[in-house]
């Protein structure tokens, strides 16, 4: 991995980039809409399955049949209806760019603007980048540095044929199908995703990295993340997400696992950018996720997020503390704007003993959005010494948008130390006059207040991934003071 | 430098400024002094730009230039320094963050790149050691849990970092020790030339003990009522404000 220079990854990636690239007219082979067995078993059969995996979709899909969407959430939108949508579609044949003129021009200024402009993009010298272009798996690069310590990282559809017994055994280990709504509906329907095993004691030597993205008009999204680092492992896992412009919802519903070995860490890092809508609320991708994490003894899970785009998300990162010793870690920065809602947050679920958690929330809202937080401290009878330690700050620009928080805290355990703080502040005149006198224009004022106010957070993500952060920060509240 | 004339500003309807004339040259100090709530706050603030306030007649030049339509970034591109008599806390934002970026917009303005991390560092290192601040102090967040003194010597700070034409210092001295009130003092006389000018607001002569006016101003009720030179200061030191006021008024 040393010898390999940025030169190489550039020039890697500039092939890759022309055979794979963010190409908007991909003929595509799409299932006709709407969901029943026989599109579950076609898409097992698609994919080349194993009867195994078949059997568990379907299950998966009887279960999901008797669920109802939850409504709990602090969130209001026109559900999607499940048989408008096509479960399926693949490219069909490799597309080929001939100029940048054919890429969505507002993707490539968003991606200027990112600093993950085309040409660029392929940046980091110690990321892997496995892209996922609709819902089929196009590019997987890195993997043979990866192979040689034993580290598998690829498609979870290539996992299902390659490595059935581990996928057979921590699928579904951590987010049952019988979850929840969304959760079933993924296990039933989902086409592809990614898949990582970090052997025993070994320390992933680069940040692994997946970019998502929704091409196709009117393609739901169900990607299925599954991470296991082995015995005293680590990985540090990127996941970031960029969508075109819509004018129809696009309902995204992942389930990404996370299993922690005894004495393993995980690391996994996100910046959510879908499509939020326009200024008016129109289109915009729902974004129902289900994360979950299993720490083992002395394992630990960090979730960072920064979640700036969808128009709905609803999505609580969330670690079973397992294992004696464990730790779970969830830091989040949760922007919204126009009409956007978020309903977000964690679950902290205490059952080994000296199992520690933090929790740092980080809502900015503005505009005439809706941003709340929500969250779980669980304490089991058996979980002598937990401790959790939670801070959830809001802030809000203007007078039109809300912040909410609502912590829940359950404690069967009388040893339990849980501490709980919360804080709501305005973007002030005053701040905002002492900056312009600076020199420093509103906008630009803004920003620095919000990177400010996020930086907590922003301090856990891998450096690279924080830059890029901090400019979508930037690009989410553009012109939402004024 | 400045230039104003026949001022009146208001805010909420409420008229604060009333007639207000006051002209500083390139190289001079001037004091304005006055009881509380004469309006010297609100006069920095309308000269700075703050929006809350309107003008509602008279004059603001800054060089020659109206500035009355310009926004408070803009003035200060032009030069424009104000010590705020209650500098705002920033959470999360460095001092140092906080002063680079400052430096950096006013830059851009002028068409120029931002300023080389060496360069940057130097200065930070030869200003802090001028008004004898820690660099530690450098690292922690705009004015969060800063003390009052701490507050006043970070304003001086930016001002020494970002060179201004004109500084207007709002009751620096106020929350100053006298050991503090002298590094302060030291740090804007070194930083004075014939080519920028200072207009410190105080309401006691003890900051003008160290910082030597060319002129002494005394506000009240929207007005520059008096005008004299460092010993006026002295004067109203000894004899306090009524005796203008009455002077005013008859
Ligand atoms: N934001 C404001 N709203 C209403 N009145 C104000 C405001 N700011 C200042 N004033 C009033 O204007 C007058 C002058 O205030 P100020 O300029 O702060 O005086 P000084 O700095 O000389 O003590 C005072 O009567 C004060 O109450
Ligand atoms: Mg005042």
């Amino acid at each position: 991995m040393s010898k390999y220079t940025e030169d190489d990854l550039r020039e890697e990636l500039k092939t890759k980039e022309y055979e794979y690239g963010f190409y908007t007219d991909i003929e595509s082979e799409k299932f006709p809409n709407g969901v029943n067995e026989d599109i579950v078993r076609a898409i097992s059969k698609k994919k080349n399955e194993p009867e195994w995996m078949t059997e568990w979709r379907l299950e998966a899909f009887r279960v999901w049949l008797k669920m109802e969407e939850p409504e709990w959430a602090n969130v209001h939108y026109k559900k999607p209806s499940f048989q408008d949508i096509s479960y399926y579609s693949a490219p069909k044949k490799k597309p080929k760019l001939n100029s940048l003129d054919e890429v969505d021009p507002e993707m490539l200024a968003t991606f200027e603007k990112l600093g993950i402009s085309l040409l660029e993009q392929k940046r980091l010298a110690n990321v892997a980048i496995d892209i996922v272009m609709d819902s089929v798996s196009v590019a997987t690069t890195f993997k043979e540095t990866l192979a040689e310590k034993g580290i598998i990282f690829m498609p979870i559809s290539e996992a299902i044929q390659e490595h059935p017994e581990l996928v057979k055994k921590y699928i579904g280990s951590v987010v049952p199908t019988t979850d929840n709504f969304y959760a079933a509906l993924n296990s039933a329907v989902f086409s592809d995703g990614s898949f990582c095993y970090i052997p025993k004691g070994v320390r992933c030597p680069m940040e692994l990295s997946t970019y998502f993205r929704i091409n196709e008009s009117g393609t739901g999204q169900f990607e299925r993340t599954l991470v296991v680092a082995d015995k005293g492992s680590y990985v540090s896992y990127l996941e970031g997400c960029t969508a075109p412009q819509r004018d129809e919802n696009q309902l995204h519903a992942a389930v990404v696992e996370l299993i922690a070995l005894d004495d393993a860490e995980i690391k996994y890092s996100t910046v959510q950018n879908w499509f939020p809508g326009d200024a008016e609320g129109k289109g915009g991708v729902f974004n129902f996720v289900t994360k979950r994490g299993i720490c083992e003894n002395n394992a630990k899970i960090s979730w960072t997020q920064v979640e700036t785009g969808s128009a709905v998300t609803w999505k609580y990162p969330s670690c079973i503390l397992k294992g004696n010793n464990s730790v779970g870690e969830f830091y989040s920065i949760a922007v919204t704007n126009n009409y956007q809602q978020a309903d977000t947050g964690t679950k902290m679920i205490h059952l080994g003993k000296n199992t520690k958690s933090t929790i740092i929330s980080k809502g900015i809202s503005a505009g005439k959005s809706q941003n709340s937080y929500r969250g779980l401290v669980q304490i089991g009878s058996r979980a002598e010494n937990a401790r959790n330690f939670s801070q959830c700050d809001s802030l809000l620009m203007g007078n039109e948008c809300g912040a909410h928080t609502f912590p829940y805290i359950e404690t069967k355990n009388k040893s339990a130390q849980i501490e709980h703080e919360a804080t709501t502040s305005k973007i002030g005149e005053d701040q905002l006059f002492y900056c312009n006198q600076r020199g420093i224009d509103t906008e630009k004022a803004i920003a620095l207040i919000v990177n400010g106010f996020s930086k907590e957070v922003l301090n856990k993500l891998p450096m690279e991934f924080a830059v890029e952060a901090q400019k979508l920060l930037e690009i989410s509240l553009e012109g939402s003071v004024g | 430098m400045l230039k104003i004339e026949n001022l009146h500003a208001q805010i909420e309807d409420k008229s604060i400024l009333k007639g207000l004339n006051l002209e500083v040259k390139a190289g001079e100090i001037h004091a304005i002094m006055g009881p509380n709530g004469a309006g010297k706050s609100t006069l920095a603030s309308v000269i700075a730009g703050k929006e809350e306030y309107e003008v509602t007649s008279g004059l603001i030049e800054l060089n020659g230039e109206d500035i009355n339509e310009l926004a408070p970034e803009e003035r200060a591109h032009a030069g424009v320094f104000l010590s705020f008599q209650y500098p705002v806390e920033i959470p999360g934002v460095t001092v140092t963050n906080f002063v680079k970026t400052s430096i950096n917009e006013s830059r851009k303005a002028q068409g120029l790149e931002d300023m080389p991390a060496k360069e940057m560092l130097q200065k930070i290192r030869e200003k802090s050691e001028l008004l004898e601040i820690d660099r530690k102090f450098l690292s922690r967040s705009l004015n969060e849990g800063f003390s009052g003194g701490e507050k006043k010597r970070n304003e001086i700070f930016q001002m020494a970092m970002l060179e201004p034409k004109l500084a207007i210092l709002d009751e620096t001295d106020s929350g100053l020790d006298i050991d503090a009130l002298r590094i302060v003092a030291n740090g804007v006389n070194k930083l004075k030339s014939k080519d920028n000018a200072v207009i410190v607001i105080t309401h006691y002569q003890r900051l003008l003990n160290y910082i030597t006016p060319d002129f002494v101003h005394v506000l009240h009720d929207g007005k520059i009522v008096k005008t004299g030179d460092a010993s006026l200061a002295l004067e109203l030191e000894a004899k306090g404000y009524d005796w203008i006021k009455e002077e005013v008024n008859s």
